[in-house]
This record gives C-alpha cells, structure tokens and sequence, in this order.
C-alpha cells in the first residue's frame, strides 16, 4: 500500500532536514587545536579562551537549539534599551510593517480604483508609477529622514512606499477588468455610481486586490528587516545587526527562522482572506 | 389632425454607424411593439439585432433615430425596462436569493431587508428555483442561471421585458422547457416582451410578431409576420402538428436563407417605404386556402 502523497512529502522533508542538520554539525564542530595557535601578545589581549580557539563563531545545530529554546522561553524581557527580548523586537518590526500596510492600503485602494475606472486618470499617472514603482525602496529612506527628521517613522514610509505599488496596480487592473455584463446589469437596475462601486466593482475586483496585498504584504516584511539594520534602536532588523557586532552567530540564526516563519504567517493570514473574498465563475 | 397612438415601444428611424460617417450596419429602422405583445427580431449575425436591443435597453446609443417608449424618448437604461442577457450576468459573489435581492432593493431602495427578501422569494418560486435560493451561480446548472436571470428581470416589474438570445447558450432540453416556462409567466403576467433570437421554431412559439431583419452591412427591416397561431394553441410538444406551423416555418426560413441576402434585389423597382412595412400572415394561407383552389377541388 503506497502512503498518501503528503505523508512522503512530509518524510522527505524530515530526511532533508536532518541530513541538514547532520552535515552542519560535522563541519561546525569545535576542532582541537594543540598548543597556542595564536600570538601570545594577542592571547594576553582578547583572553585565554577565545584565544585558544577551542570552538569556531559558528554555532552547531544543537547551540542553535539551545538559543532558540532560550529566546522561547523569555521572550519578552526588557534589560535596557539594547537589551529586549526577541519577541518584542518581532512586535515592533510587525507594528511597523502592519502600520505602513494599512496606510498604504487606504491610499492605494481608493487610488487605484480612480486609475482603474478612469483611463484619463489612468494615462496621466501611469508615468509617475513607472518611473517610482522599480526604485529601491531604501533609497528613499534618506530623503524620509530629512524630511520626517524620526528614524521610527522614517522606516514606516518606506514600508508604506514599497507596499504601496503591487496594491495600487494591482487593484488598478482589478476594477478595469470589471466584466462589462455585471457593469451592465448595475446600470438597468438604475444602480447609482457609489453602490455600483461598492456593490458590484469592489466584490468583482477583491480577488485581485487581495492578491496585490498579499504581494505587498511580503515585500514590507523582506524590507522592514534592511531598514531597521539602517534606522536602528529597536526591531527584528536592529537585533540581527546588533548580534553580527556581537558576533553571536547562533542568535543571528535564530532571528533568520523567526523572521522566516512571521513572513509565512503573514503570507498564510492573506491567503486566507484572499480565499474568503474569491468566487468561482 | 390626430396623431395616431403610439405603440409602447417605437423604433423611430433607427441606425448605426461605423463612426460618426461610415457605412451603416443599420439605417432607417421602424417598427413597434405593442403593450402585452410578444415581439422576436429574426435576423443573421451581424445585421446588428443586438444593438438593437442595446440600445432599446438603453446600454448603447444609436447613430441615428429615436426610440421613445411610452411616448418618451429613451436616453439610457431604465427600471422599467429589464434585461435579460444572453450569458446570464448573474453576479457570481452572490447567492441566487442575492442576486435577485440586489434588483428589488435597487427598484424599491426604501424597501426593508425582509420586505425585499419576501419579494424575491416570490420570483425565486415563481420560476421553480426554490429550495436553491442559497446556491452561488456556480453550483447551477445553466438552466437554472438563465431561471434566476429571468426571475430577476421579472422581479423588478418592468414595463417591458428585452431578452437577447436568452436560451441560445442552453441544450436542446432544457432550452424547450425554458421556452414554454416563459409563454407561461408571459400569459400570466401580460408583459411586453422584445426577444432576439435565430431560432425560427422559438420564435414560432413565442411570438406574436416577428421582425424580419434582412444581413448587414446596410440592414433593413424586411417585413413584418404576424404569428397567427394563437397563443394557447402553441404549445411545444405539438407545435408541429398545428396546421399554420409549416406555413410560418417555411417563410421565416425561406427568408433566412435567401431572401434575407437579396432583399435589395427584391424591392428594386418596388416601392418599399421603412415606416410602412409589408405585414404577412403566412399561417392564414394555410388554414384558409384561396377560393379558387377550393372550387377546383370541388368541380372534380
């Protein structure tokens, strides 16, 4: 009897992982270094131990573990303004990352659904989208700390401006795609232009506005991580910057799966509400 | 001078252009339909029958001409008068009680929620849909779409009905028994219906005149037949046996298949004049054969 798809799918995975996990130990473990390896002036400095080399920077699968068992456990202390736990530097990218979103959900839906509906509109703003959609949103993060003069806020406009574009066009081409038959039907029910919008245009063109959310959704939260390494003080991206100066490899590893996982969540979140506003034709 | 009464709807001079100046798909339509009457437009793909109905639905403006509709000019879509659309436009989010709901609430606003779900309830049954009312449009079959589209036209009450091919898209079966769902609800709530179609045996069925439209470009109407079955005569299982019906049948096709592409040739020297067409009534040759044939049979 052959096992369900999933159930080998699962298997593989486990394999994958552990054969991971295996050859990473092997090459990460501590290699026995006989006699002083090093100048002994510069042992004298940095301290016996580190001197001696005894264990490599990086960590071994099994210290990761330790780590993340470790952050788990506590992750919400507070010891000093460099010293938070894990989770709350998680909560402040989110706030960031969920607080750009929406602002650029409520200017990107209503303007996209202008540019959708008005071909007039369309053509005079398609030139300001293309020529702002491809930059790099970090490159305005030194004319948004200028202008705005806080480092916080500064990294939420970028979030905005990086999220703002796939809703935008995406919700542009949503209500443009609008089938003629259901417009149609709206005007011989005499339905007025604000009803038509919200009852016909917005339902018929969710799917495809849910769909540029869910890009832009993920884009913030790959871009809230370099911003934050940039603006600094607080935020998953600040604690991945801080730990590379404190060499702390194994915390660094630990910050990339958070990160990994909080993305997938987000990512799940949007495909669920995608799911919730698609119909089948 | 009296001014003659108007019929409910007057295509007045009718056209459409390609352009504002190029050749016509159509020009100088006129014709009428009478309130309470069944009215189908026969005629090729491509003469323009469909714009015809657009812009009698109010979604297309014409070229040229008028239609007034209770002695009013037309100039965009209206509740009274409902569409039904070939492809069913139902909106696909909504469910089929939805779907309807949206229209009664849209010709009644100040209706409440369980006044306007009453009203929609009734139409849902009056097309034998109930039980189905909390289906989305894509667990039915196509059928049973085209009886929530027609429910939801009748639901708003119009003053008229314009249908545009309506079961063209549906298999032979449940096509006919469509066809004799809408005589039924025609007879019972008197509506003025205008249907386009290029079925000749359902206009047959339907009609009570039928608009011959001869190919396009430069379409014209050819003339007019009166069906003169009577409606509670027509019924689809025996249509073929009621003696007009081979008379009907056979002028409608003959003009589909060749008088349609030469109607320029057959009124050249003829006077024809667009407001004052030729009305025939095949069927009656039919039942009521010439004098002189019946005296032959009987000098033998």
């Amino acid at each position: 009897m052959k096992a369900s798809l999933g159930l080998r799918a699962g298997l593989l995975s486990l394999l994958i992982f552990a054969a991971i996990v295996l050859v990473w130990q092997i090459a990460a473990r501590p290699t026995a270094v006989s006699g002083p390896a090093v100048d002994p002036e510069y042992a004298k400095l940095v301290g016996a131990a580190a001197a001696t080399g005894q264990k490599s920077a990086m960590p071994t699968p099994a210290d990761i573990g330790a780590t993340i068992w470790k952050h788990l456990q506590d992750p919400f202390y507070v010891r000093g303004s460099n010293d938070k736990g894990i989770g709350i530097q998680l909560a402040y990218s989110l706030g960031r990352v969920l607080l750009g979103f929406f602002l650029a959900a409520i200017a990107a839906v209503p303007l996209g659904f202008l540019i959708g509906m008005s071909p007039l509109v369309h053509r005079a703003l398609d030139p300001f989208i293309q020529v702002l959609k491809p930059v790099s949103p970090l490159a305005w993060m030194p004319l948004a700390l200028y202008t705005i003069k806080d480092s916080a806020v500064s990294s939420i406009f970028v979030i905005f401006i990086c999220s703002v574009w796939p809703m935008l066009i995406n919700t542009a081409f949503g209500v443009a795609s609008v089938r003629k038959e259901w417009l149609n039907v709206a005007r011989t029910l005499e339905v007025g232009p604000l009803r038509t919008a919200f009852r016909v245009i917005l339902p018929a063109a969710a799917p495809t506005i849910m769909t540029g959310m869910r890009i832009s959704i993920g884009i913030a939260w790959l871009v809230i991580v370099a911003a934050e390494m940039l603006v600094g003080g607080t935020g998953i991206g600040y604690f991945v910057w801080n730990e590379w100066n404190n060499l702390s490899i194994a915390n660094i590893v630990t910050a990339i799966l958070l990160i990994g996982v909080v993305g997938l969540l987000l990512d799940q979140v949007l495909a669920r509400l995608t799911k919730l506003v698609t119909y089948p034709e | 001078m009296t001014i003659p009464a108007r019929p409910l709807i007057s295509v007045e001079g009718l056209a459409r252009r390609f352009g504002n100046t190029g050749p016509a798909v159509f020009e100088d339509i006129w014709f009428g339909v009478e309130r309470g009457e069944f009215c189908c437009l026969i005629g090729h793909s491509g003469c323009g029958k469909t714009t015809i109905l657009n812009v009698l639905a109010g979604l297309d403006a014409p070229s040229g001409g008028a239609v007034i509709v209770d002695n009013r000019e037309i100039d965009g879509p209206s509740l009274d008068r409902a569409v039904i659309f070939q492809g069913h436009a139902l909106l696909p989010w909504l469910t089929v009680l939805g779907n309807i709901a949206f229209a009664v609430a849209s010709r009644w606003p100040s209706w409440d929620r369980a006044k306007v779900r009453a009203h929609a309830m009734t139409f849902i049954e009056l097309v034998g849909l109930k039980g189905a009312e909390n289906k989305r449009p894509a667990q039915l079959s196509g059928g049973m779409k085209q009886r929530v589209g027609i429910a939801r036209a009748l639901s708003i009450q119009p003053k008229m009905l314009l249908m545009d091919e309506p079961f063209s898209a549906l298999d032979a079966l449940t096509r006919g028994m469509l066809q004799e769902e809408v005589l039924r609800l025609c007879n019972e709530t008197h509506q003025t219906v205008f249907m386009i179609t290029h079925d000749v045996d359902e206009a047959i069925l339907l009609a009570d005149k039928i608009v011959l439209m001869t190919n396009g470009p430069g379409a014209r109407i050819a003339e007019i037949v009166v069906n003169t079955m009577p409606r509670a005569e027509r019924h689809r299982n025996d249509l073929h046996r009621h003696p007009q019906y081979y008379a009907i049948r056979n002028h409608l096709v003959e003009f589909l298949v060749n008088r349609s592409r030469n109607f320029d040739a057959e009124i050249a020297g003829q006077g024809y004049d667009p407001r004052r067409l030729r009305v025939v009534k095949p069927g009656l040759a039919a039942v009521n054969p010439p004098a002189e044939v019946v005296s032959l049979g009987l000098s033998r």
